[in-house]
C-alpha cells in the first residue's frame, strides 16, 4: 500500500472509532468530557513512561485510559461537593492535569519522543512509518491495528449494551427503575471514551479527537431523529471529514489533524445550514412559505366576507388590499399571483377578485378550524 | 528571598512578572462573571478559537506586534462566541457540543494555518507557536503596556457597568423589565471576557488560558456570597497565580509559563475548596462532626434527666454503665466528660453521674424545643 493510502486507512479507522462513542457523548450532554479526557490522557502517558521508559509499551495506553477515568471521577467528585458547577469543575480539572503533564515533559522528558507539539498536532503523517510486525512479517501500520482493535471494542460495547445505553441516555430515571445501573454504565462508557481517546490521541492528537467525537455526531443529530441512523451518519460524516481533510492538508502541506478537524467543522456547518428539516435554510424557507400561505388565507377570508355584499365592488379590488390588509402594492400582487396560481381565486375583467370554489372552502376551513 | 530581590533588580523578570500579574487580575475579574453565568467553558472555546485569529492577523499584516495579534485573536474569539450562541439558539445541538465543535474546529484550523505559515520562506513567523503554551519570557515592556492598557479597558467597563453586569448575571429578566437593553449588556460583557482572554494568550497560551478564567473565580466563590467581594478576591487570586506562575517558570528551566500559572491557580482552588469558611469541604466535615457530637451529648443529657425523673429524685446518681447500656456504641463516656466540661453534669460517687442545676435547665430547654417543633 502506498503511504497516502495507509494514512487514509488509519484516518478512516480513527474517525469511525471516535464517532461511535461520540454519538452518545453528544446525546448525553457530555461532549466536553471528550475535551477533558483527550487532554488528561497525556498525563497518564507521561506517568506510564516514567515507569516503563518505553514509549511503545502497551502499559502507557492502560495508564492513559486510567487517567481518563480518573478525570471523570475527579470532575464528578468536585461537582458533588456542590461548591462549583459542573462546567467549572471540568474547567478546573483538565487544565490542572494537563499542566502537570506538560511540565513533567518539559522538565524530565524533553529529549525523548514525547513533545507537546505532537500532543496537539498528532503525527498521523508518521503512522505508516511505525509498522506492526509479527514473525518478521510486515502487517501494516501499527496505528491501524491499534485503532482497529479499539474500533472493534467500541462496536462490541455498542452492540452488547445498545439497549442499556439508549435507555439511560434518553430516560435515566426509567433505566434506574428497571434495575439497570446508570452509574456503572456511565463509568463503563467513559472508560470506552478514554481508551478511544488514548488510541486516537497517539495518532491524531487531542484536537482532532474532540473534533471527530463531537462534530460528526452533532451534524448527524441535525439530519435525522433515529438513533441507528444517527450512528451510521456520524460514521459516514467522520470518514468524509478524514478523507477530504487529508487531501487538503496534503495539498497545502499543512497539519493533517488540523485540516481534518476543520473539515469536520465544515461538514457540521453544511448540516447546520442545509439539513432537510432542521437546517437554517429549510427553516427560513418554511417560515416564508407559511407567511405566504397565511397571507393567502387572509385574502380568501377577506373576499369571502365581502362576497355578494354591497361593498364587494370596492373591497374586492386588488388595489384596495393596500388599504385594508396594509399590504404594499408589490406584495399584494405577489400574493394574489400566488393565490391565482393555487386556484384559490381568479382575476375578473373589471379588476375585482373572485373566489373559486376551492378558495371558498379554504376560507371556511380557515375560519372554523 | 533571592527571587524577590531579583524581582526588583532584573528588568526582564520584572516585566514578565508585571505582565503575568496584570493578565491574572483581568482574567480573574471577568472570570467571576463567566463562572457565575455558567459560561466557564465558553472561555475554553474562546481561547482555542483565538489561534486562527492570531495566525491570520500575522498573515494579513506581516506584523507580530502584540496589539495586532491580540486584535486578531479578539475578532476570532468574538466570532467563535457568536457561532456558539447561534448554533445553540437556532438548532437543537446542545451547548456543550457547540462549544466542543467550535473549540476543536477553530483550533484545528489554527493549526493548519500555523503549519502552513511555518513553511513559508518568511523568517518573521518564528515564535508564533509560543502561543500554544505561552512563553512569558517573550514579554517585552511594550507588550506589558498593551496588556495593561487593554486590561484597564476591561476593568473600567466592569466598574462603569457594575449594576448592569450584576443584573445580567443574576436576573436578566428583571433587568429587561426595568428597561435595560440586556442584549447589548450581554454583548458588552462577553466582549470584555474575550478581551480578558486574548491579552493572556501570549503568556499563558491558548490551550490553558481558559483555566485562568475559571480557577480564580471558582476559588473566590468559596469565600464570599457578595459579588463585589468575589470579583475583588478573584482578581487577587488571578494576580497572585499569574505572578507566582511567571516567576516559577522563569526560575526553573523547561517549565512553560502557562502550565505553571495554571498550577498556581489550581493550588488556590484546592485550598479554597477545602478550607473556605462555611463552604469548604474540610470546614463542613468539622462542622458535621461538631454537630454529631452535640447530638450525642444532648442524648446522654436527656437520658440522665429521664433517669432522675423516674427515680423521683434529682440528686440520684446513675452509673455510667447504665447510660452506656441505654445507648451502646456512641461514646457515652466521652459525652459525659464533655457534659462535665460544660457544667451540665458532675461525677458523684465511684462511677456515678448526676445532672447539675444548669444541666437540668438545659434538658428542660431541649425538651421544650422538641415539643415546640412537634
Amino acid at each position: 500500500m502506498s503511504i497516502t493510502l495507509e494514512i487514509q486507512l488509519v484516518a478512516i479507522i480513527v474517525a469511525l472509532a471516535c464517532a461511535l462513542p461520540g454519538v452518545f457523548l453528544v446525546l448525553r450532554r457530555m461532549a466536553l468530557m471528550s475535551d477533558a479526557i483527550s487532554h488528561t490522557v497525556l498525563l497518564g502517558i507521561v506517568l506510564g513512561f516514567f515507569v516503563t521508559h518505553d514509549v511503545t509499551s502497551p502499559l502507557l495506553i492502560l495508564a492513559a485510559a486510567g487517567m481518563g477515568l480518573l478525570t471523570v471521577v475527579l470532575v464528578e467528585a468536585i461537582r458533588s461537593t456542590r461548591l462549583v458547577a459542573e462546567d467549572a469543575s471540568i474547567g478546573i480539572v483538565f487544565p490542572a492535569l494537563f499542566s502537570v503533564a506538560v511540565i513533567l515533559i518539559g522538565r524530565f522528558a524533553g529529549d525523548v519522543h514525547l513533545d507537546t507539539d505532537a500532543v496537539l498536532l498528532g503525527e498521523i503523517a508518521f503512522a505508516p512509518f511505525r509498522r506492526f510486525e509479527a514473525g518478521g512479517l510486515d502487517l501494516g501500520p501499527r496505528a491501524a491495528w491499534l485503532m482497529g482493535a479499539i474500533l472493534l471494542l467500541n462496536c462490541l460495547f455498542l452492540v452488547v449494551f445498545y439497549k442499556e445505553l439508549k435507555l439511560s441516555t434518553f430516560d435515566p430515571a426509567l433505566a434506574a427503575a428497571l434495575g439497570l445501573s446508570p452509574t456503572l454504565l456511565h463509568y463503563a462508557f467513559m472508560g470506552m471514551v478514554s481508551v478511544t481517546a488514548v488510541g486516537a490521541f497517539d495518532t491524531v492528537g487531542s484536537v482532532l479527537v474532540v473534533a471527530l467525537m463531537i462534530a460528526p455526531p452533532a451534524a448527524a443529530y441535525l439530519l435525522t431523529d433515529r438513533l441507528p441512523l444517527v450512528i451510521v451518519l456520524s460514521g459516514a460524516i467522520a470518514i468524509a471529514a478524514a478523507i477530504t481533510g487529508f487531501w487538503i492538508a496534503w495539498w497545502l502541506d499543512a497539519s493533517i489533524a488540523g485540516s481534518m478537524a476543520t473539515m469536520a467543522g465544515v461538514l457540521f456547518a453544511l448540516a447546520f445550514l442545509l439539513a432537510p428539516e432542521r437546517g437554517v435554510v429549510s427553516r427560513v424557507r418554511q417560515r416564508a412559505r407559511q407567511r405566504v400561505e397565511f397571507a393567502q388565507l387572509m385574502l380568501t377570508i377577506h373576499l369571502l366576507h365581502h362576497e355578494g355584499t354591497a361593498a364587494a365592488a370596492t373591497e374586492t379590488r386588488e388595489d384596495h388590499l393596500h388599504h385594508h390588509l396594509k399590504w404594499e402594492p408589490e406584495r399584494a400582487r405577489a400574493i394574489v399571483d400566488g393565490a391565482v396560481e393555487s386556484r384559490l381565486l381568479r382575476r375578473e375583467q373589471d379588476g375585482r377578485l373572485a373566489l373559486t370554489e376551492t378558495g371558498r372552502r379554504r376560507a371556511r376551513e380557515g375560519m372554523f378550524v | 528571598m533571592d527571587l524577590l530581590f531579583q524581582l526588583f533588580q532584573d528588568y526582564t523578570l520584572r516585566t514578565v512578572a508585571l505582565g503575568a500579574a496584570a493578565l491574572g487580575i483581568v482574567s480573574g475579574t471577568l472570570g467571576a462573571y463567566a463562572v457565575l453565568r455558567r459560561q466557564s467553558l465558553l472561555g475554553d472555546a474562546i481561547s482555542h478559537a483565538a489561534l486562527p485569529g492570531i495566525v491570520l492577523a500575522f498573515l494579513l499584516t506581516g506584523s507580530k506586534s502584540t496589539l495586532v495579534l491580540v486584535l486578531g485573536a479578539g475578532v476570532a474569539g468574538l466570532i467563535a462566541t457568536l457561532i456558539v450562541m447561534t448554533v445553540t439558539g437556532v438548532s437543537r445541538v446542545p451547548e456543550d457540543s457547540a462549544l466542543g465543535i467550535v473549540l476543536s474546529v477553530f483550533f484545528g484550523f489554527g493549526l493548519v494555518l500555523l503549519t502552513y505559515v511555518q513553511k513559508l520562506p518568511d523568517a518573521r513567523q518564528a515564535g508564533l507557536e509560543t502561543f500554544l503554551f505561552g512563553q512569558a519570557a517573550t514579554l517585552l515592556e511594550r507588550d506589558v503596556i498593551v496588556i495593561a492598557s487593554l486590561g484597564a479597558v476591561a476593568l473600567l467597563a466592569v466598574l462603569l457597568f457594575w449594576k448592569e453586569f450584576k443584573l445580567l448575571s443574576f436576573d436578566r429578566e428583571f433587568g429587561a423589565t426595568l428597561g435595560f437593553p440586556m442584549r447589548v449588556i450581554d454583548v458588552l460583557l462577553t466582549t470584555m471576557l474575550v478581551l480578558a482572554i486574548v491579552i493572556g494568550l501570549q503568556t499563558v497560551g491558548v490551550v490553558l488560558m481558559s483555566a485562568m478564567v475559571v480557577a480564580p473565580a471558582a476559588a473566590a466563590r468559596q469565600w464570599t456570597h457578595g459579588l463585589g467581594r468575589m470579583v475583588v478576591l478573584s482578581a487577587l487570586f488571578g494576580g497572585v497565580a499569574g505572578l507566582s506562575g511567571a516567576l516559577a517558570s522563569s526560575s526553573a528551566p523547561g517549565v512553560a509559563t502557562g502550565p505553571a500559572v495554571v498550577l498556581a491557580a489550581t493550588a488556590i482552588v484546592i485550598v479554597s475548596l477545602l478550607f473556605a469558611p462555611a463552604r469548604g469541604v474540610a470546614w463542613r466535615a468539622l462542622e458535621r462532626r461538631r454537630r454529631r457530637r452535640e447530638i450525642r451529648e444532648d442524648a446522654v443529657l436527656l437520658d440522665l434527666y429521664a433517669l432522675a425523673a423516674q427515680h423521683g429524685m434529682r440528686e440520684h446518681a446513675h452509673p455510667a454503665d447504665v447510660l452506656v447500656a441505654m445507648r451502646p456504641g456512641v461514646g457515652v463516656e466521652g459525652s459525659l466528660d464533655a457534659l462535665a466540661e460544660h457544667g451540665y453534669a458532675r461525677r458523684s460517687g465511684d462511677r456515678g453521674w448526676v445532672l447539675t442545676k444548669d444541666g437540668r435547665t438545659h434538658a428542660r430547654d431541649l425538651l421544650d424545643q422538641e415539643r415546640d417543633r412537634s
